[in-house]
């Protein structure tokens, strides 16, 4: 996994959330999620090209149920946009890399 | 530049699906450098792999007595189309031009001058995918209780009582797979009997979390942030009642993907493409359209050829799907061979 991706977990989710100087684009998934699975590369390279606009974070949803409960995320692979420690949109399914790029583009 | 723009090649294939892969390996081992326009990421059925990528046991493709993971036997295609020197691209076709030849094919921008790629032979494998019910409410609480992907989202039915609307093998197969989270799961389906299998339905009625409602449609997924009960209707009766579920998964059937073929390619009433045509003419007979899936894999377009479920809704099968993308791929090569290209 690209060291430019963070891993967050119940206990530190919304510290690092709150404290990022960047958008936090999280991603919820598990091992046993194809389309999950699908858009892992996308997000590395979108880590990597938009790393000054950018953070993308990834939450595992087995290991971290209270924030997954919390965020009410019911299917994954879902991709949370964080701005200033807010939720600012929600982004359900696997999607194309160009796609995501423009979905959170108003964000950046 | 427009005239001669685009990647040329002898043969492109839509499509990564037992179909589209097992064309790839037999046109690659030919020698044909095939180009695959695999398809894109997508959490529906609609995404490289296909539908085989949305399920967990395959318990029926031969050569694999123990079963295997969707998947995983997604993957070794892949790997094994790879191994021969196919040419697998991450992309989906958006446009097809078949009135000229070599065909013009578009990806991405499909306003933009010019194709991405042209082909001497097109092959067709760009399958089928989920129909949705269209019900009021249904796409309003899309991942919010109602799902497309049981592999995906049963996780998050732990302990729910849920619904399966659908009476085929799919739909039996999901509930199965999700009677491993959910308290019930109840199959909802129009008629008083099930579609699906034998074996499925033996699995299904002895299995203590499945309930049945038949001859009952759903008219409304009801809720305000998330799934909380469904709207049925009694087919027989007419009489409206409530059942009350907080997750809903849909397994009524397909429709095939040829939305980009409409108007250049012959298509039966349900919208598959229809082959046999080498048949047809050789024959001077009316091919049955009973007998789709079974014979050659011409279209109406000469040099067009087409494989899997998109031409296909009587065997729907990764196995039979893997043998079509095999006649389309030797179909191929002998058009191509006796063009002279």
């Amino acid at each position: 996994m690209s060291e430019k991706i963070v891993t967050l977990d119940d206990a530190t989710f919304d510290e690092h959330v709150k404290a990022s100087d960047r958008p936090v684009l999280v991603d919820f998934w598990a091992e046993w999620c194809g389309p999950c699975k699908m858009i892992a590369p996308i997000l590395e390279e979108i880590a990597e090209e938009q790393a000054g606009k950018l953070e993308v974070a990834k939450v595992n949803i087995d290991d971290n149920l209270a924030v997954t409960r919390r965020y009410d995320v019911m299917s994954i692979p879902s991709l949370l946009l964080f701005k200033d420690g807010e939720l600012k949109a929600r982004l359900i399914g696997a999607k194309p890399k160009n796609q995501l790029l423009q979905e959170i583009s108003p964000y950046l | 530049m427009p005239a001669t723009s685009g990647r040329h090649s002898k043969v492109v294939i839509l499509g990564s699906g037992p179909a589209g892969l097992t064309a790839a390996l037999y046109t690659a081992r030919a020698q044909l450098g095939p180009v695959v326009l695999e398809g894109e990421p997508s959490s529906t059925t609609d995404q490289p792999g296909g539908q085989l990528m949305l399920t967990t046991d395959v318990e029926n493709y031969p050569g694999f007595p123990d079963g295997i993971l969707g998947p995983e036997l997604m993957g070794a295609m892949r790997n094994q189309a790879l191994r021969f020197g196919a040419d697998l691209i991450t992309a989906k076709a958006t446009r097809v031009d078949l009135s000229v030849h070599p065909f013009e094919i578009w990806t991405g921008d499909p306003g933009r001058t010019g194709p991405s790629h042209r082909a001497e032979a097109l092959i067709i494998a760009t399958g089928a995918r989920s129909l949705m019910l269209g019900v009021p409410g249904e796409q309003r609480l899309l991942a919010h209780g109602v799902s497309t992907c049981a592999t995906c989202d049963g996780f998050f039915f732990r302990g729910h009582d849920i619904a399966v609307v659908g009476g085929g093998d799919s739909a039996i197969e999901e509930a199965l797979f999700l009677t491993r989270f959910a308290k019930t799961v109840t199959i909802i389906h129009r008629r008083d009997q099930l579609r699906a299998s034998k074996i499925m339905q033996q699995r299904a009625f002895s299995n203590p979390s499945i309930r049945f409602r038949w001859n009952s449609v759903v008219t409304e997924v009801l809720g305000d942030t998330r799934v909380e009960s469904l709207r049925l209707r009694d087919t027989r009766s007419g009489v409206e009642s409530v059942l009350e579920v907080t997750g809903l998964f849909v397994a009524i059937g397909h429709e095939p993907n040829t939305g980009l073929f409409k108007g250049q390619l012959e298509l039966d009433a349900n919208g598959y493409i229809r082959t046999g045509f080498r048949s047809k003419t050789q024959s001077h007979s009316d091919v049955d359209n009973d007998r789709q899936g079974f014979g050659d894999s011409t279209t109406s377009v000469e040099g067009v050829f087409a494989c899997g479920d998109v031409q296909d809704h009587v065997y729907r099968q990764a196995v039979t799907a893997a043998g079509s993308g095999c006649v389309a791929a030797i179909d191929a090569e002998r058009w191509l061979e006796a063009k002279g290209s």
